[in-house]
């Protein structure tokens, strides 16, 4: 419906910054990835300027395996932005990777009440423009 | 130094105020908070020119605040617009009276958001999960309440007794905003506005202003009416998931927990001497949260706890007896704390908990407080 009439207003997008840079350029070749710390191996996302563990300021972005468990979600019936209108309802959902981190994301492939809490998921990107690959989750297949 | 316990019974609230709750597009922030600051000081019968301290949230400039109520004090603080700061302020009042850092402070709160449109999503409050669509403060409550469910077998019908509860007594109280009675069913049948939360889990939003008026005991003995202290308090903050606003994996519970075992170890108290509670009610979930982190019930019993009446007048726990911010006013915190000193007054009319003498607020958010009320 929204290719055929007026262009959809844009959604917004990710702030591409000195500490996140790292992550969306793992992204846009596919790989999802959290900041560690080089000098505790503290692991988190969303990057930071210093480790929240030691305060170091030495910190890599480590590709992670894309597993995650379904921690919780919810299903949007107003878009704050005009970009989401022409997806209400839609559903945003709350993951825990294996490596710890915690990520709000968007479910792809299923239908929320069909996905149990707990229940393990995968990554994969659908880009949203040239420079940025989003990220979002699936249920983990086979 | 002193520990913060030292506190106990030191400091009073003297006066309070509150104007009326709606929506004013004639007036703007300070006129609300004139209103409210000239009841308070009515209702005390304090000299003004004795307030020499001022604190002010939400009020967008503290100096024209106290250029308009002719108030040079030495000493002030702004706080920003969130929900959570209201026992913050109280706090930092109380250890700036027993500090000397002031005698008399006057504690001012307005809010013009209904007439200025406020949403508290989308560009108005960016947040780093906004390309996901995440945003506001009722998505996180949402995301929170999912999970309560899945762990807890939590259910919206027992969500919804919150909501009845604080609409009957809101229509109790003639300041309130909403007073068409509502039932479970209702609760069940609005609209959703984030699932799992509908339109009666969601908060007012209104225009209105409150003051409160606080000073020493022994000062607090001069002024007209009886004053109520402050026997405990407790704090603690949960900042290692802020990148998602407003949200806790754990519901707050090891904060909540920690603030309780402050609050009721400096007054000398447990949940079960709680004759009334004002908890901050942002999202009918945080009223969940807030009765296990505080130990009125254990964690994940919440649901059945608050099943058949138990937070309504009459019931084992009167909560919110003004309404809240589901049904009275969007005061954020401080309309609650306002109710508190008057359930201790005992001046709540139809909706005065008999015989009240401690009586709690508590806001279990990324910023927790609780304060402990009892009669001077």
């Amino acid at each position: 419906m929204s290719a055929t009439t007026t262009p959809a207003a844009a959604k917004p997008l990710p702030t591409i910054d000195p500490v996140s840079k790292g992550f969306w350029d793992l992204a846009n070749r596919g790989r999802l990835s959290v900041q560690r710390c080089d000098d505790c191996g503290h692991r988190h996302y969303p990057g930071a300027p210093v480790c929240p563990r030691c305060l170091s300021k030495d910190q890599s972005w480590e590709p992670v395996s894309g597993r995650a468990t379904l921690l919780s979600w919810v299903r949007f019936h107003r878009a704050y932005w005009e970009g989401f209108a022409p997806e209400i309802p839609y559903v945003v959902i709350l993951v825990q990777l294996e490596e710890g981190p915690l990520m709000i994301s968007n479910l792809v492939g299923a239908r929320a009440e069909d996905v149990p809490i707990g229940a393990p998921m995968e990554v994969v990107f659908e880009r949203a423009t040239d420079q940025i690959n989003l990220p979002k989750f699936r249920p983990l297949q086979g | 130094m002193d520990d913060f316990r030292a506190l106990k019974d030191k400091i009073a609230i003297v006066g309070v105020g509150n104007t009326a709750y709606g929506s004013f597009p004639e007036t703007d922030d300070y006129g609300l908070g004139a209103e409210a600051f000239r009841r308070a000081v009515a209702d005390c019968g304090i000299e003004r020119d004795k307030i020499d301290g001022l604190l002010v949230c939400r009020v967008p400039y503290y100096a024209r605040m106290g250029q308009i109520l002719g108030l040079n004090p030495r000493w002030t603080i702004t706080l920003p617009p969130h929900g959570r700061m209201s026992a913050m302020g109280i706090i930092e009042a109380a250890a700036a009276l027993h500090a000397g850092l002031c005698d008399y402070a006057a504690l001012i709160y307005t809010n013009i958001g209904r007439s200025r449109r406020v949403n508290y999503g989308g560009d108005e409050s960016p947040g780093f999960w906004d390309p996901w669509g995440m945003t506001s403060p009722g998505a996180a409550h949402a995301m929170m309440f999912r999970r309560h469910m899945a762990l807890y077998g939590t259910t919206t019908r027992q969500l919804a007794e919150v909501s009845v509860a604080f609409r009957e007594h809101a229509i109790l109280h003639p300041d309130a905003v909403m007073k068409k009675p509502i039932t479970i069913e209702d609760h069940e049948n609005a609209r959703p506005i984030c699932e799992p939360l509908r339109l009666l889990d969601y908060c007012l939003i209104n225009d209105g202003a409150v003051c409160i008026i606080m000073t020493t005991r022994e000062r607090a003995r001069d002024l007209r009416k009886r004053p109520v202290l402050i026997s405990g308090f407790g704090a603690r903050e949960a900042y290692t998931e802020s990148s998602i606003a407003n949200f806790d994996l754990n519901f707050w519970y090891d904060e909540a927990q920690d603030m309780a075992r402050q609050a009721y170890g400096m007054a000398g108290v447990g949940p079960g001497d709680v004759d009334a509670f004002m908890c901050y009610d942002n999202f009918s979930p945080t009223v969940l949260f807030a009765l296990e982190g505080l130990g009125f019930c254990g964690r994940g019993e919440s649901g059945p706890f608050v099943e058949g009446g138990t937070l309504k007048l009459g019931g084992k726990l009167p909560t919110n007896t003004d309404g809240g911010h589901l049904s009275n006013s969007y005061m954020q915190g401080w309309a609650l704390n306002v109710e508190a000193v008057r359930q201790v007054r005992g001046e709540c009319g139809e909706r005065q908990v008999p015989g009240a003498e401690v009586v709690q607020f508590a806001a279990v958010t990324p910023c927790c407080r609780t304060i402990i009320y009892t009669p001077g």
